[in-house]
């Protein structure tokens, strides 16, 4: 495994710059002249199977800005391990110079500063010159989507997925899983898989409800220069839970580690040399499975929007962490020799939208589809002072924005947003357009609900949620983050028992505690039951856009964390 | 998070079960000290309960139990008001000693089942299935 002396090569470059600036705020030329589209593409040796995997690209066809956590914290076993790291930390485990390319890239210290200096990530026409790339160096590579491509937008909803699979398509992709694609509904979900989808739709773990019997394809198999190979998918397991199953009421999801075993079984016995796992468990629960499960070479993680520049390995499981929005692409290449893998090497290609050029047929695929929408997204709402931003454990600023929405436009005294990990994030100074909007809120659920719960009841659902994240036992948990909370205040210690985790909840705008037994008015949306009422959450933001002229969302500091 | 009045009785009942569990926990060791009239039980043997972590409707709970060679399986809901589910009884003839079903939980708990083996020894499975109001993915 070479991995990171490949890896760094970037990193390399723009840590020898930073030694000559006296201020380590050298010019976006310089970064640019450092970083080189080939340079970021590598020309590692080929190996005997060569997969390329893309996941949780949230419909973002465009460079976007992206700021990875702050808090990502780990429960248990892997408390500070890798992907439960961030900025120092993240630096430090991977020799990552503060302040290079790869800083910015993957952690969140300066990122409106590094930011302005590498430019956006990701898009859509550089990921399929990537990808273009690496079929000229390795031809017959698999690419590989991980799922949570067809939500995340306003063409993907406006086209109800219709955009991103004619993209994907476009893009070569061979095989994927899913999440939330199922949000479309099963019936458009259905007519997708048999009629536009150009690839098998995996799911080893999606079952029939009523019968228990699986419900899609567990994998498909590629012969690549006498190699045998073959992909299992593994769709998000707790889809019925996270998210609306009235909307996919006949389908059974779960874990189910040991049909996967079964899976890879009948794949060995099918004479596949290699396995790989294409996944929407969310990295913890990777890990685990890998421990659990044997006989699986790579695990191509998703769900949790990890990015990591190194293989985690497991035994002899290697799990790739790809990241998210399209700001990485991940190139495995395997040596395999007697029926088994031998090398493994692995290369996490940073998608710098300044360096890498666009593919000009993939360009111009993305602007047909967003055209019908064009000036619809560009209109101008608002501008922000602050950065908006959605990752944390916790809160980010576009939820507190969220928030301050749904108290203001919707009359409420607590509001709620979920802990969701997809949205592109926009930076101070910007125009806010109502396509950065969507990029936050675009899904089909999008009621803002108003109600009434009990101090009681709250803490309950909040306690709920504190145990879906951080269940010391990675089955247990469902990957996302904290709810997000307006008008309330809380300490939490993640190390406890469910049900004790939170504690002094406090209601902002008078500094009182929570009383269980009265009733509060409490604001949210993205409910996963059934006949929610209220406006979509986009006019709501929108609106409290429009007011405020100048959005300014300050840090945040109601949530304390106990140490301990 | 708009609940249902369902949703919200289920989670009155998830709620509740965290201080009388004592007392239930003594109704499962009766249950099982009735069915194996005392005699040791052995974990991580023959007997496989497969069950989901986090259950996707805390109403109709899909669980299995198999244990080659069992003469009868107890399956008990450590949380619910009455932990009884049932046994299964595997007589001579039987081809698998293996059954499924569905059970009701009230909330977040251990599943438990015991197998009489063939030369009256006992083993022991568990698991704990997680009832949550859900919320929200990446």
């Amino acid at each position: 495994m070479i991995s990171r002396r490949d890896f760094l090569q970037a990193g390399l470059a723009t840590s020898a710059l930073w030694g000559l600036s006296a201020t380590g705020n050298w010019g976006r030329l310089a970064a640019q002249q450092s970083l080189t589209q080939d340079g970021l593409i590598g020309a590692p040796r080929a190996g005997d199977v060569t997969v390329v995997h893309v996941t949780d690209i949230h419909a973002q066809t465009q460079p976007i800005w992206f700021r990875e956590p702050s808090i990502n914290l780990g429960v248990g076993q892997v408390e500070g391990k890798p992907p439960h790291i961030t900025g120092p930390e993240f630096r430090a485990a991977y020799g990552i110079e503060q302040g290079s390319a790869l800083d910015y890239a993957l952690t969140y210290q300066d990122f409106v500063a590094l930011g302005r200096e590498y430019g956006r990530m990701g898009g859509l026409d550089r990921i399929a010159t990537v990808v273009r790339a690496i079929r000229d160096q390795a031809p017959g590579a698999i690419l590989l989507d991980g799922g949570d491509t067809w939500q995340g937008s306003l063409p993907s909803l406006r086209t109800n997925g219709g955009d991103m699979v004619r993209l994907f398509n476009a893009l070569g992709v061979e095989a994927m899983t899913s999440h939330w694609e199922f949000t479309l509904g099963i019936d458009r979900v259905t007519e997708i898989v048999e009629n536009e989808l150009g690839c098998p739709f995996l799911g080893a773990n999606i079952f029939d409800a009523m019968w228990d019997e699986p419900a899609y394809e567990p994998m498909t198999r590629f012969e690549r220069n006498g190699t045998q190979v073959a992909v299992i998918g593994q769709a998000f397991p707790y889809l019925p839970i996270a998210n609306p199953s009235w909307m996919f009421p006949d389908l059974s999801f779960g874990v189910r580690a040991e049909r996967m075993a079964e899976v890879v079984e009948e794949a060995r016995a099918g004479g596949a040399e290699v396995v790989v796992v294409l996944s929407h468990n969310g990295f913890d629960v990777d890990r685990k499975l890998a421990a659990e499960v044997p006989g699986i070479d790579v695990i191509l993680t998703g769900h949790t929007h990890d990015a990591l520049p190194e293989p985690v390995r497991v035994g002899d499981t290697h799990l790739i962490a790809s990241g998210s929005h399209g700001k990485f692409v991940s190139r495995v290449d395997l040596d395999v020799a007697d029926g088994r893998v031998g090398e493994v090497r692995h290369r996490l290609i940073p998608i710098f939208a300044d360096v890498i050029a666009p593919d000009p047929e993939m360009a111009a695929l993305v602007s047909e589809t967003r055209a019908p929408f064009a000036d619809e997204m560009a209109e101008v709402i608002g501008q922000t002072d602050s950065l908006l931003y959605r990752r944390g454990n916790f809160n980010g600023t576009w939820d507190d924005l969220i928030c301050q929405a749904l108290l203001t436009e919707r009359d409420a005294e607590i509001a709620l947003s979920p802990g969701f990990r997809w949205g592109a994030s926009v930076m101070p100074g910007q125009d806010i357009t109502r396509e950065d909007i969507f990029n936050a809120t675009a899904m089909s659920y999008p009621a803002a609900y108003r109600t009434e719960m009990t101090g009681d009841m709250l803490k309950i659902v909040l306690e709920d949620v504190a145990d879906n994240l951080f269940n010391p036992d990675p089955y247990y948990q469902q990957g996302g983050d904290m709810v997000r909370v307006g008008g309330l205040g809380y300490r939490i210690d993640i190390a406890a028992e469910q049900g004790s985790r939170l504690s002094d909840l406090t209601m902002l705008s008078t500094g009182e505690p929570i009383d269980p037994s009265r009733s509060y008015v409490i604001a949210g949306w993205a409910s996963v039951n059934e006949g929610t009422e209220g406006p979509p959450i986009w006019d709501v933001v929108e609106s409290h856009i429009r007011n405020q002229g100048t959005v300014s969302v300050p840090e945040n500091t109601t949530v304390a964390l106990k140490a301990g | 998070m708009n609940l249902s009045r369902r949703r919200t009785l289920a989670l009155g009942a998830a709620a509740a079960i965290f201080l009388p569990r004592i007392g239930w926990a003594d109704a499962t060791t009766d249950a099982i000290a009735e069915f194996t009239g005392g005699a040791d039980l052995t974990e991580g043997g023959a007997l496989k309960l497969t069950a989901p972590e986090i259950a996707e409707n805390g109403n109709t709970v899909p669980i299995e139990v198999d244990a080659p060679g069992a003469e009868a399986i107890l399956i008990l809901a450590t949380g619910n008001p009455n932990p009884d589910v049932g046994t299964f009884h595997f007589g001579p003839l039987s081809g698998a000693q293996m059954a499924s079903t569905r059970i009701r939980l009230a909330g977040t708990q251990d599943v438990v089942a015991v197998a009489k083996m063939a030369d009256g020894t006992f083993q022991r499975a568990s698991q704990e299935v997680k009832v949550t109001i859900g919320g929200c993915g990446g």
